[in-house]
């Protein structure tokens, strides 16, 4: 009789455990519009199968409360249930043996808590106060709600010009975002209930990089009104250019010797080249928009003429003011605002780091940015500092990952304390304390001092790369509402008690996604037209191809390739590659479309136009 | 055109078609339950489901589109196993009731289950109840809903009032009035459209049968029955009767079986009410600056609540003639009352019609008063009344052809059209022609008018100089249309009929429900045509009945008495 047996998982142990990830797949899934309560009580079923089944609490307990969470679903609860329910959860919380109970219980505290309102609708009126309203995933979760399905059917059957002029009818920057939208389309992807999300910007890349010139479509007949853009960055020259196509006249001011805002003057040209960001820039001009750049609106005086002149104004200033990281000597010789050093790079003066050992303060996508700059530029070392963890990072992963490759390190839990110069005021160095991940604070893990003594990093160059803020002073001296330093404009990018003025965009969110920004201009765009007395609509004309039958197997997801690091980091080329035909084919017919399947062919499947 | 092959026929079909549709027009029959042709072609029954070659899952055939080289089953072992256990699983949330259920015999869940063969209930009952106000004329029971989303597509589409729509989430999701409104201040226009579209018994008009049984067990009381126009043309359709068959005469002595003294017949208050309101289309038309044009037709209630509650600003354009069920219930009770020597108020007046509208119009607060209390004083829908003949057992071909009764029974061709879309206009010109010239069109004349399409129907007319624009819509959807292009300024018109359900009340609410037939208004309106042509009397300024009226009660037109009886304030209720 042996002694002891190596550990392996049964057939149905195995298949439990297919269950379990499965569940993390339908929960990436799932979309917050399910009724609170019914999600409510598949969380305390789940967590009922995983009681050990020894304590009362947890064993017993939870069991109650499903039945209890039941009643109320089922239309026969009264409101002393809800007391019940909150006092069985209170009781589990305090009395469970373990995190399987007490956590669950937990949970159903914080549910009643929050939407106690939603028992009382179950229990007084007989129904749920919620609405299944987001029946296409990846379309509610973008922004601008551009058409995804539509542009992949496309794709699948080669029509690439058709695709994009889909995605125009709802976003004017095609191209800018195949190559570096932070596509939050891909994560509620209903094909991860199978596998993995549809790579939606690898398609869309490939459509763009096959579809070749695509004209803008034709402007309607002009109204004669004439509206003034502020700002010519991705909100600014989308609003310009829906509302070139509804036939009004827009003029945009822009600050600096280049359209684009951020899209020019925050990102770098390895990930989006110029020419390609020029093709979306070429196509909105097309229509018609008039361009004046160099041309800082500063002043109120200057504000209130161009009120005067225009029937409306629409202010997408972006954010392009650099934030003080507020250490001792940040004025120093070698320390350098991101924005300034991308600034630079969008005036196509790149730097010299030859030699050089950098340092970048950050963990967003903007710090990634000024690190991989920092590496092309031929430093010596380059590092990033941030205070929490990688995983805490507010930057893609494939950004932190690309850095990393590129041979970036990333020094984690390390909190700058003050910088260091020479005689001269030279910068020199860093002096950091060592962090330790510890109790959460505004539901995220916080740092705290490790109780290590303050060691200095040796520097040459110093980035700070920790946020931008907003020039709004002109704005509010002007008269317009403002919030810390945002423009205080609403989601319908109206402002308070100034009709006919709008704003949105990083300038009145705070730095945000590009696809954001979009989405503000055409909201702009919308309300503006609405605002001069007119409905114009914009549709694209094309149609969509019908579903075609075939099932749906497992499939792995096509993820684009990028260049060697060690090639790629030598110069600011383009770092990725698009996607061949039979990937592109491959990843489009992976797609559910959901614009028909579901509740996609009774509502809310497509909109033609808007 | 796409080739495919479905159950080994060859067929070749146009692009775009669906599975569905390619079957029907090949003789291959596909169960469905949810689906309603361009209104709700959904996929949420998943009855419809058939197999495609070489695709592992089944597919529904009612949405998905024929591609070319495509084999299709439509009956394999799969197809059928699914298919049954979906029904089965429909059952469970269908508390089926079905010998009280009013949809016993035309219930299309019934139908599909005795197709299947079920013999065995498989799945525990799963039901939610909810809440109804059982007073209001349309009625919702939650335990019969099969969730097909007809009612919610129909209104939407169709009638444009969107007053039902999901309600809860998940295994929770059903159907309910929009926005978790009562259905009494929803905008309902109870036009029932979603009662006739709904394939079970979960939509239903309110039953009134018993109440009418207790007035005519009274002895006290004079028991008087009214028709409506489109009755005729659809109640011998649930008796198996042939339209020639089912004559107003056979109906009549039903009536009498079942125990009514006096069978009357509305088409004599149809052709009042062309008395006044082509009247009051004349007298507006000679004060074109006072009035604001178009001038509406009053005579649906389902229209006027629409107008009320979607354009209330219009509603002094409506025509302040009463309906043609409530004239008749006016007169009955005041000039009828006088004949007979009775109290109106020992008189109970029940109403035959096609609508469920109506139930709710004889409510109101302007259709009743001091003296004669509520002018009609019950509604039974077609269909109530086809079960009121069965539960009497009568053989309707044994009857004798007995005319109606006399003093208000007479009813010209023009009033019996009142019946269809574009009748109550065509009526008004026949008329108004005569009003003005003093001398008869062509009958047909006017017949530009007729039939239901999508939008609407315009003529223009020259009356002695005077040109006449005209337009006629019916649904409610289409009635939007018109309405927007009125306000747009893009059309201009001097007077337009509007009928709440497609192709008027033919096609009405409370008319007789056909599995797999939602468009029986296209059967019936022709059966009206020919009663109309068949009609000695075509002009309802020549109907006796109604001459006698005025000679002997209300004097002319538009009288101070005629206005007291036969016109409302239209905004002297609320929604």
């Amino acid at each position: 009789m042996a002694r002891q047996k190596i550990q392996s998982l049964s057939a149905v142990e195995e298949t439990v455990d297919q269950i379990y990830r499965e569940l993390g797949s339908r929960v990436n899934a799932a979309m917050t519009n399910a009724c609170p309560i019914d999600v409510a009580l598949g969380f305390v079923r789940l967590c009922q199968s995983q009681s050990c089944g020894k304590c009362t609490s947890c064993r017993s307990g939870l069991g109650q409360l499903a039945t209890l969470i039941k009643r109320v679903l089922d239309g026969y609860g009264d409101m002393a249930d809800i007391d019940l329910i909150e006092r069985t959860a209170q009781s589990i919380y305090l009395s469970a043996d373990c995190a399987i109970g007490y956590e669950a219980a937990n949970m159903v505290r914080l549910c009643v808590k929050s939407f106690r309102e939603d028992f009382e609708s179950h229990i007084n009126q007989g129904k749920c106060s919620y609405f299944f309203n987001r029946p296409v995933p990846c379309v509610s979760r973008c922004p601008a709600n551009v058409d995804i399905p539509g542009y992949i059917a496309l794709a699948a059957e080669g029509r690439h010009a058709d695709a994009v002029r889909l995605i125009r009818k709802d976003n004017p920057f095609p191209t800018a975002c195949a190559l570096i939208c932070e596509h939050p389309c891909e994560n509620n992807c209903r094909r991860q209930m199978i596998d993995d999300s549809i790579n939606i910007r690898g398609i869309k890349r490939y459509v763009c990089d096959k579809a070749g010139f695509v004209p803008a479509p034709a402007c309607q007949p002009s109204t004669g009104k004439k509206i003034a853009i502020i700002g010519g960055g991705p909100s600014g020259l989308t609003c310009a250019y829906f509302l070139q196509l509804m036939g009004h006249q827009t003029t945009v001011f822009e600050s600096k010797a280049n359209l684009g805002g951020m899209l020019r003057y925050g990102i770098p040209n390895y990930r989006l080249p110029r020419e390609r960001l020029q093709e979306d820039i070429d196509c909105i001009l097309s229509t018609g928009v008039e361009v004046k750049l160099n041309t800082k609106i500063d002043s109120p005086e200057e504000i209130q003429k161009l009120k005067e002149e225009y029937d409306a104004l629409y202010i997408s200033i972006g954010a392009h003011k650099d934030k003080k990281v507020r250490l001792e000597n940040e004025d120093a010789d070698g320390v350098i605002s991101a924005v300034d050093m991308l600034k630079a790079i969008g005036n196509d003066e790149y730097p010299d780091y030859t030699g050089k050992q950098v340092l970048v303060i950050g963990g967003g996508n903007v710090a990634m940015d000024c690190t991989r700059t920092a590496v092309r530029a031929g430093a010596d070392k380059v590092s990033v500092v941030y205070r929490r963890r990688i995983a805490d990072m507010t930057a893609l992963q494939e950004e932190i990952f690309g850095a990393q490759a590129e041979g970036a390190e990333i020094l984690e839990l390390v909190a700058p304390t003050r910088i260091e110069t020479d005689e001269n005021g030279k910068l020199i160095g860093l002096w950091v304390k060592q962090q330790m991940i510890s109790r959460y604070k505004k539901g995220r893990p916080a740092p705290a001092d490790a109780g290590e003594d303050e060691y200095m990093i040796p520097c040459d160059i110093l980035v700070v790369a920790i946020g931008q803020g907003i020039e709004s002073e002109p704005f509010s001296e002007f008269g317009l509402p403002t919030k810390w330093d945002q423009i205080d404009a609403d989601d319908y990018t109206y402002i308070k008690d100034q009709p006919g003025v709008f704003s949105g965009g990083d300038c009145a969110t705070g730095p945000a996604t590009v696809i954001r920004a979009i989405a503000a201009g055409k909201t702009a765009a919308a309300n503006i037209d609405e605002y001069l007395g007119f409905n114009h609509e914009i549709e694209s004309g094309v149609e969509v191809p019908p579903v075609t039958t075939y099932d749906r197997f497992h499939c792995g997801r096509v993820n684009l390739r990028e260049r060697e690091a060690v090639v790629r980091n030598k110069n600011f080329e383009p770092f990725e590659y698009g996607m061949t035909d039979k990937e592109a084919l491959q990843e489009a017919k992976r797609c559910l479309r959901c614009d028909h399947f579901g509740f996609g062919c009774f509502r809310g499947g497509r909109n033609f136009k808007w | 055109m796409v080739n495919l092959v479905i159950n080994s026929k060859h067929i070749s079909v146009e692009e775009g078609s669906t599975i569905l549709e390619a079957a029907n027009a090949n003789g291959i029959h596909i169960p469905t339950l949810c689906y309603l042709k361009d209104i709700n072609e959904i996929g949420a029954c998943r009855i419809c489901v058939v197999e495609v070659k070489g695709v592992d899952r089944l597919t529904a055939a009612c949405n998905t589109p024929v591609e070319e080289g495509m084999i299709v089953y439509t009956h394999s072992p799969k197809v059928m196993m699914a298919r049954k256990v979906t029904l089965e699983i429909i059952l469970s949330e269908h508390n089926y009731t079905c010998p009280t259920c009013t949809r016993s015999g035309n219930c299309e869940l019934q139908s599909l289950s005795e197709e299947f063969g079920l013999t065995a209930e498989t799945y525990k009952k799963r039901m939610v109840k909810m809440e109804w106000d059982q007073n209001f004329p349309l009625i919702r029971d939650n335990e019969k809903c099969i969730k097909c989303m007809r009612c919610i597509q129909v209104c939407d589409k169709v009638q444009s009032l969107s007053v039902w729509d999901i309600a809860g989430t998940g295994t929770w999701t059903t159907i309910n009035v929009n926005n978790g409104l009562d259905i009494k201040d929803a905008n309902c226009a109870i036009c029932g459209q979603c009662i006739t579209n709904c394939p079970v018994g979960a939509l239903q008009a309110r039953h009134d049968k018993e109440s009418v049984y207790a007035a005519l067990s009274d002895p006290d009381k004079v028991k008087v029955v009214q028709v409506a126009p489109a009755v005729r043309a659809a109640w011998g359709e649930q008796l198996g009767l042939q339209p020639e068959e089912a004559t107003m005469q056979k109906m009549g002595e039903a009536l009498r079986q079942v125990g009514f003294d006096y069978v009357f017949d509305t088409n004599f208050s149809a052709d009042l009410t062309i008395m006044e309101e082509g009247s009051e289309f004349l007298q507006r038309l000679a004060n074109k600056d006072q009035n604001k044009f178009p001038m509406f037709t009053s005579c649906c209630p389902g229209w006027v609540r629409f107008l009320k509650s979607q354009y209330p600003d219009m509603v002094p354009q409506l025509s302040t003639a009463k309906s043609p069920q409530q004239m008749f219930g006016a007169v009955t009770k005041s000039y009828f009352a006088e004949k007979i020597g009775r109290d109106p108020k020992d008189i109970v007046l029940v109403s035959i019609m096609p609508c469920v509208a109506k139930k709710m119009e004889c409510t109101y607060e302007t259709m009743k008063d001091e003296v004669r209390g509520q002018d009609v004083d019950f509604v039974l829908t077609t269909r109530e009344f086809v079960k009121m003949v069965k539960a009497a057992n009568i053989n309707v071909l044994d009857l004798e052809d007995k005319p109606l009764d006399d003093p208000l029974c007479d009813g010209t061709g023009a009033a019996v059209i009142f019946g269809t879309t574009g009748g109550v206009m065509e009526a008004a010109l026949r008329s108004a022609y005569f009003l003005a010239t003093g001398k008869n069109p062509e009958p047909d004349a006017f017949k530009d008018v007729r039939y239901y399409h999508d939008g609407w129907n315009e003529a223009t007319f020259d009356i002695e100089g005077t040109t006449v624009r005209c337009a006629v819509a019916s649904g409610l959807g289409n009635a939007r249309k018109l309405i927007q292009a009125i306000r747009a300024g893009e059309v201009e018109y001097d007077f337009v009929e509007v009928m709440a359900c497609p192709g008027g009340c033919v096609g009405g609410g409370g008319q007789p429900i056909h599995i797999h037939h939602n468009q029986m208004y296209s059967v019936r309106a022709p059966r009206l045509y020919q009663l109309d042509s068949d009609n000695p009397i075509r002009f309802s300024h020549e109907n006796k009945q109604v001459q006698q009226l005025y000679s002997e009660y209300l004097g002319e037109p538009l009288s101070e008495k005629a206005h007291h009886l036969l016109h409302t304030d239209h905004n002297g209720w609320k929604m």
